[in-house]
Order: C-alpha cells, then sequence, then structure tokens
C-alpha cells in the first residue's frame, strides 16, 4: 500500500533523507527508530506533504498513485494519516468544527454525503470513548491549552475521527507520563485491523512494549541502514545506537 | 481654465455651503443646536480638511474625498415611499427593537414596539432638541470635541437630524436598539447625522447602529454620536458598516462616563469604500470600566482608519481595548489609539492591543499605540502585531484533509474571533459570527441588505 523507494529529500540544500526505501502493508506495524538528527521527523512530514523540505530523487506511492504529487489533503483524503509530535495550538478552530470539516472533507472527496450535525456527533461520541478523551476536550479550541498528554491523545482521536489506511506516528510517546502512554497505545491498537497499517516513530523501545511491531527499521543519516523483527528493538534498548553509528560511519 | 493662485480651497466649498444654507439648517433644529453651530464653522475654517500634516490623520488623507461634489439634504425631503417596499428586515434570531435613519433623517413611520419600558425616550433627534431642551442643554455638544479633530467641528455645524435615546434612572431596556441608517440618493450625496445618548444612573441600554448604502451613488457620511452614560449604568454600542466602495463613512463616537458605569463600545467593519472611526471615552469619576473593540475585515483597496482616545482622568478606572484588522488583495488600515493617565489617576488598569493579519504583500496596516502616563501607580499595556497566516497551523489542517482555501477560512475566522467574543449581546454575536465567516468567503456581496438579518432589497447589487 506505501511504497517508498530511494526517497531524498533536502533543505536549505542540507540533504537530510538520502535514499529510503520502505514498504508496508496492510495489516503491517512497523517501528521507525533511530538517534536524534537521523532523519525520522522528516520522512514522515515528507510523506505527509509538508511543502518545507524539498524532493529531490526517489518516489512514495500509495495504492499506486503518486503521493508526492498530491497536496497534503488528498494526501490525508487517500488515507494517509500523520500524528504530529507537536500538535499545532489553533485558537479560535473549535474541535468540533475543525474535525467536521475534517471528516466532510474526505467524505466528499470520496463521493459520500456529508454528515448531518446529529450524525457527525454520535460518531464523535462513539470515537471519543473508543480513545478514552475526555469529553471536554472536543469543547475546546484546537490543542489550545492542552497538556502534553491531551494533545497526543488527540492525534490518536482524529485517527479514529479519519480511519486511515497508514498512519504515521511521529513521536507518539514524548512527553507521555505511563498511563497518558497506555491510552494512546490503547487506542492504536483497539483502531488496529488488517486493513490498515502504523507506522511507529520513536526514540524509545517502551511504546513498542504496547504496541508490537512487525518490523524495526534503524535510520540514520538519512537512511535505513538496518531491518529486522521486534527483538531489534530489544537490543537498542540494550546497546543504544553506538554501535550502528560504528558500524555506518562515512 | 484655472488663474494662478485664486484656487479654491476645498474647505471653501462647505463653508460657503454652511453660509448659504444656515436659514434651512436651522428649519428643524431647536436653538441649543443653532447655536452651537457659529463657533464649529470657525473651528472649521481654521483648520480645514485634516491633511497628513496632522499628526492623527497621518494614514488617512480625506482631501480627495471631499474635493468631489455631493448633493445634501438640509430641508429632509420627506420619504415618501414606504419603506418596507425597498427594505425589508424581519428579524427572526434577534429580538430588537429597530428604527430606521433614512439618510441620516430619522424616518418618520418608525414605529415603536408598545412594551418599551415607561420613560424610555427613542426618537428623532430635531425633535427631541425642541420637546425637550434641558436634556439638549445640559448634553448636546458636551462631549463632543470639536477642537480636536475639524470633521467633528464640522458635523456640529451641519448637524440637523439623527437618533436621541433617552433611558431613564434605573430603566434597565432589555432588547437591543438597532438603528438601521440608510443610505439612497439619485446623485451623489453627503449627510450629517448627529446622534445624541443620555443614560441615566442604575440604567442600561445597548446600541446597534447599522450603516447600508442602498443605492448605486458616491457616499459622504460625517456622523456623530455622544453618549453620557451615568453612575452604575451599563451601555453598549455596536457599530456595524456595511457600505459598498463609493462610500466614505466618518464615524466618530464621544462617550462620557460617571462612577462604576460600564460601556462598551466596538466597531465591526465589514465593507466600506473609505472608513475612519473615531471614539473617545472620558472616564470622569472612579470605578469607571470602559471596553473598546473593533473588527475590521478588507479587501481589494478598501481604506478602514480607527482612532481611539482613552481618558483616564480619575483614579481605579480599567479599560481594555482590542482591534484585530483581516487585510487582503490591496487594502490598508490605519490604528491608533491613545490612552491617556492623568496626574491623579492612580490605580489605574489599561491596556491596549492592535493585531493584524495581512494577506497578501500589498496589503499594509500602520499601527501606533500610544501610552501617556502622568500618575505613578498605574498598570498598563499597549502593543500591536502584524502577521501573515501562520504556516504550521495551514500544514496541521490540510493534513487532516482539509483544502488550502477552507483552512484559510478557519485560520481567518480563528484570528478574528477574539475580537467577535467581545460582543456582550449572545443574539449579536452570533449573527456577527455567522457575517464575518461570510465575509471570509467572499460571500458577503450585499450591502443593500441588512447584514443583521439577511434581507435582500429587490434591486440587488454588488459592492462593486
Amino acid at each position: 500500500m506505501l511504497e517508498v523507494k530511494n526517497l531524498h529529500a533536502k533543505i536549505d540544500d542540507k540533504e537530510i533523507l538520502r535514499g529510503i526505501n520502505l514498504t508496508v502493508k496492510p495489516g503491517e506495524v512497523h517501528a521507525i527508530m533511530g538517534p536524534n538528527g537521523s532523519g525520522k521527523s522528516t520522512l514522515s512530514s515528507v510523506l505527509a506533504g509538508s511543502e518545507v523540505f524539498d524532493v529531490s530523487e526517489g518516489s512514495a506511492t500509495f495504492y499506486g498513485k503518486n503521493l508526492l504529487d498530491m497536496p497534503a489533503e488528498d494526501r490525508a483524503r487517500e488515507g494517509l494519516f500523520y500524528s504530529f509530535q507537536y500538535p499545532v495550538e489553533i485558537p479560535g478552530v473549535s474541535m468540533v468544527n475543525f474535525m467536521r470539516t475534517a471528516v466532510n472533507e474526505h467524505r466528499k472527496y470520496n463521493g459520500e454525503k456529508p454528515y448531518t450535525a446529529s450524525e457527525f456527533l454520535k460518531l464523535m461520541r462513539e470515537k471519543k470513548k473508543l480513545v478514552e478523551i475526555d469529553s471536554n476536550l472536543t469543547n475546546r479550541s484546537v490543542n489550545e491549552g492542552f497538556s502534553g498528554g491531551e494533545k497526543k491523545k488527540n492525534e490518536i482521536f482524529q485517527m479514529a475521527m479519519l480511519q486511515p489506511k497508514v498512519s504515521i506516528l511521529d513521536e507518539t510517546d514524548s512527553g507521555l507520563d505511563i498511563d497518558a502512554l497506555r491510552i494512546v497505545a490503547n487506542g492504536v491498537n483497539k483502531l488496529k485491523s488488517e486493513n490498515n497499517a502504523t507506522v511507529v516513530i520513536t526514540h524509545y523501545q517502551r511504546l513498542l512494549d504496547y504496541i508490537v511491531p512487525d518490523f524495526v527499521h534503524v535510520l540514520y543519516k538519512g537512511r535505513i541502514v538496518m531491518s529486522a523483527g521486534k527483538e531489534l528493538a530489544l537490543e537498542l534498548e540494550e546497546k543504544g545506537y553506538d554501535w550502528i553509528k560504528k558500524q555506518f560511519e562515512d | 481654465m484655472s488663474i494662478a493662485g485664486a484656487e479654491i480651497k476645498v474647505e471653501e466649498k462647505y463653508i460657503s455651503l454652511f453660509k448659504e444654507n444656515q436659514g434651512r439648517l436651522n428649519i428643524m433644529a431647536s436653538d441649543v443646536v443653532a447655536n452651537a453651530r457659529e463657533g464649529a464653522i470657525k473651528i472649521f475654517e481654521d483648520k480645514g480638511i485634516p491633511n497628513r500634516k496632522v499628526e492623527s490623520y497621518k494614514y488617512t488623507n480625506l482631501n480627495p474625498q471631499f474635493e468631489k461634489d455631493y448633493t445634501c439634504d438640509f430641508e429632509h425631503e420627506v420619504f415618501n415611499q414606504n419603506l418596507t417596499e425597498v427594505f425589508n428586515c424581519n428579524v427572526e434570531d434577534l429580538e430588537a427593537i429597530t428604527i430606521y435613519l433614512i439618510n441620516g433623517w430619522y424616518y418618520r413611520k418608525n414605529q415603536l414596539p408598545d412594551s418599551l419600558p415607561e420613560g424610555v425616550l427613542i426618537g428623532s433627534f430635531a425633535e427631541f432638541s425642541k420637546s425637550h431642551p434641558e436634556l439638549f442643554e445640559t448634553h448636546y455638544n458636551k462631549y463632543a470635541k470639536n477642537e480636536e479633530d475639524s470633521l467633528v467641528a464640522m458635523n456640529t455645524a451641519f448637524a440637523q437630524d439623527g437618533f436621541f435615546i433617552y433611558v431613564p434612572k434605573g430603566v434597565v431596556v432589555e432588547k437591543p436598539i438597532q438603528i438601521v441608517n440608510i443610505m439612497k440618493a439619485e446623485e451623489s450625496f453627503m449627510a450629517f447625522s448627529r446622534n445624541l445618548v443620555v443614560i441615566e444612573e442604575n440604567a442600561q441600554a445597548k446600541i446597534m447602529v447599522c450603516e447600508h448604502t442602498l443605492s448605486e451613488n458616491r457616499f459622504l457620511v460625517n456622523a456623530v454620536t455622544e453618549a453620557f452614560v451615568d453612575k452604575n449604568s451599563v451601555f453598549d454600542i455596536y457599530n456595524i458598516q456595511n457600505q459598498h466602495n463609493l462610500t466614505t463613512s466618518i464615524s466618530s463616537v464621544f462617550v462620557k462616563q460617571k462612577e462604576h458605569s460600564s460601556v462598551l463600545t466596538h466597531n465591526l467593519t465589514l465593507h466600506t469604500g473609505v472608513t475612519r472611526n473615531n471614539i473617545y471615552v472620558h472616564m470622569d469619576d472612579e470605578h469607571c470600566e470602559s471596553r473598546i473593540y473593533g473588527l475590521y475585515v478588507s479587501d481589494k483597496t478598501q481604506h478602514v482608519d480607527n482612532f481611539s482616545f482613552v481618558d483616564h482622568a480619575m483614579p481605579n478606572c480599567y479599560s481594555e481595548e482590542l482591534f484585530k484588522g483581516v487585510l487582503d488583495d490591496s487594502a490598508t488600515a490605519a490604528f491608533a489609539g491613545k490612552i491617556m493617565v492623568r496626574p491623579n489617576a492612580q490605580k489605574t488598569n489599561a491596556f491596549q492591543k492592535n493585531d493584524n493579519l495581512l494577506l497578501t504583500d500589498n496589503a499594509k496596516i500602520n499601527t501606533k499605540p500610544m501610552l501617556e502616563i502622568y500618575a505613578d501607580d498605574v498598570k498598563c499595556s499597549h502593543g500591536a502585531t502584524v502577521g501573515q497566516l501562520d504556516e504550521k497551523s495551514m500544514f496541521y489542517l490540510r493534513s487532516r484533509g482539509i483544502s488550502k482555501e477552507e483552512a484559510r477560512v478557519l485560520l481567518m475566522y480563528a484570528f478574528a474571533y477574539e475580537a467577535v467574543e467581545k460582543i456582550r449581546v449572545e443574539a449579536v454575536r452570533e449573527q456577527i459570527r455567522g457575517l464575518v465567516e461570510q465575509v471570509f468567503r467572499g460571500e458577503l456581496n450585499k450591502c443593500n441588505s441588512c447584514v443583521l438579518c439577511g434581507q435582500v432589497s429587490d434591486n440587488e447589487f454588488t459592492c462593486m
């Protein structure tokens, strides 16, 4: 479903991604790990459609369609979800209005009728329950004054509302205490099915205790230098990244 | 053929207009109003129409507007048509007491509800100036600062009619009073409406002034409203401007408030040609509270200038000022806000903010917050910001499948939201929310309709 080939991306002539290859199939959970500055967040925001980076080489296809040609909103409507490491606070835009616009734009794109207010509110109630998000958070402006944990829960709530095919979770565990981490991970697990896939980007193995990956990739200096099963995460937790850095020092 | 050195100054045109029509100007008005004219025209003659050398008009040169020729209606040609035939306002959500002014004149067929609280007077400025001379002697032309602004003096010189509202001691007018001023003429037209509001002790009233243009002529409106707000009373004035591009609107509001009173002014400029709003608030007693707000949304070549002067003359007063602007295309705007804290005004709390969102490289704002403090135990702040739409927020919204255009509307609305939420009358706030969203979507292009109820008159035209 998601196929990334030899992807290169740069910002201000500084090359950050230097040939990424990644194939994600339905039902799979992939973890991308790596030290700071290896390009993890760049990879996810390039796939989500951020215009900050220039793609200089390579391709990315999503169900056969050229992802890199699409504006960010079309990527989302096609079924790609990007959970932000730092969700943006937007005072003045209510969560309800934001989500209703987003869900209905998805439906319009797919040739479906927009939800009525009551249909939408019902959907929202269901999903809120599913991801255990405090119900009054949705009465506020988007992420405004949310704690770190609330922001991340809100990302998972949005994921539940939009029902994507592939979700890229960028450092979803950063800044979470153990309870919030469990809630976020439970949400992700509940949304998992054989038709969708999850790409988890993380620094630490801890999150992977809750969201168990099928594949673990190590990203270093803009390339995936190692891929293996979930046991690789444990090895990294124990030994750190130094042995990889040594091995792949340019 | 023009003769060198004999060029007629633009002011001369208006001074001779005044001299030629002095008799006619006084047909309807009482002596109080008539007696103020001479002094006012003298000020106008001395100062002239403000040019860019006048500090408070630095960014708004009105000379080109005054150079054009306008007709006037000094004899009040009675509006013979039935207003309901050209202008419909079936207020549904908005339970209001609605009255109309036509070209600045009080519409004689206005019907007031029977349920008006006892003692409340709502009606024609001219008529009440004759029937209630004592109120006019006490309040008329006592708060307007003719000497500060020659255009205010010009209004005082030409003043004939407008609305008059009087709320006696202890009376609360629950429903908002909506005053719809309709401009309709056969050729370029100029009006000088003059309004007076007197709110006595422990009384409350909220008024909305809606400005509309109903014919495609060039208009110049120079309006002055004076308001006296006595002890413990509450007064709100919302000025909603939705006029076409050939309109020049100069609106000055002067408020004098007494102990423990609370005043709110809000200038909502949704569409205009050239707008200048003046707001003067004089806190003449301790424990006054005043809130001065504004929201301007402009595109194409519209120009909006908001000028405010908050006078903390006495101790223990609170003022809060917020003006927000969204400028698209080549729209320009100016903001100047002065907070004056007089020497004995200790324990003053005064806050001022002007935030602007520029959507293009050609849009322009000149903003000038000013604090002048002569007391030493005060808490004051002022600030101004100018920015563009936030790229990160744009990306966040788009990454959820929201189109670029829709994301833009959401973010513009989010920016304006803070100012809209300051409206204290819930029904008005609801209406304005919808209207502002329509403006951002480019859907509000009917300046001839009453924006608050969305009714369109039959000869629909766009704002050009």
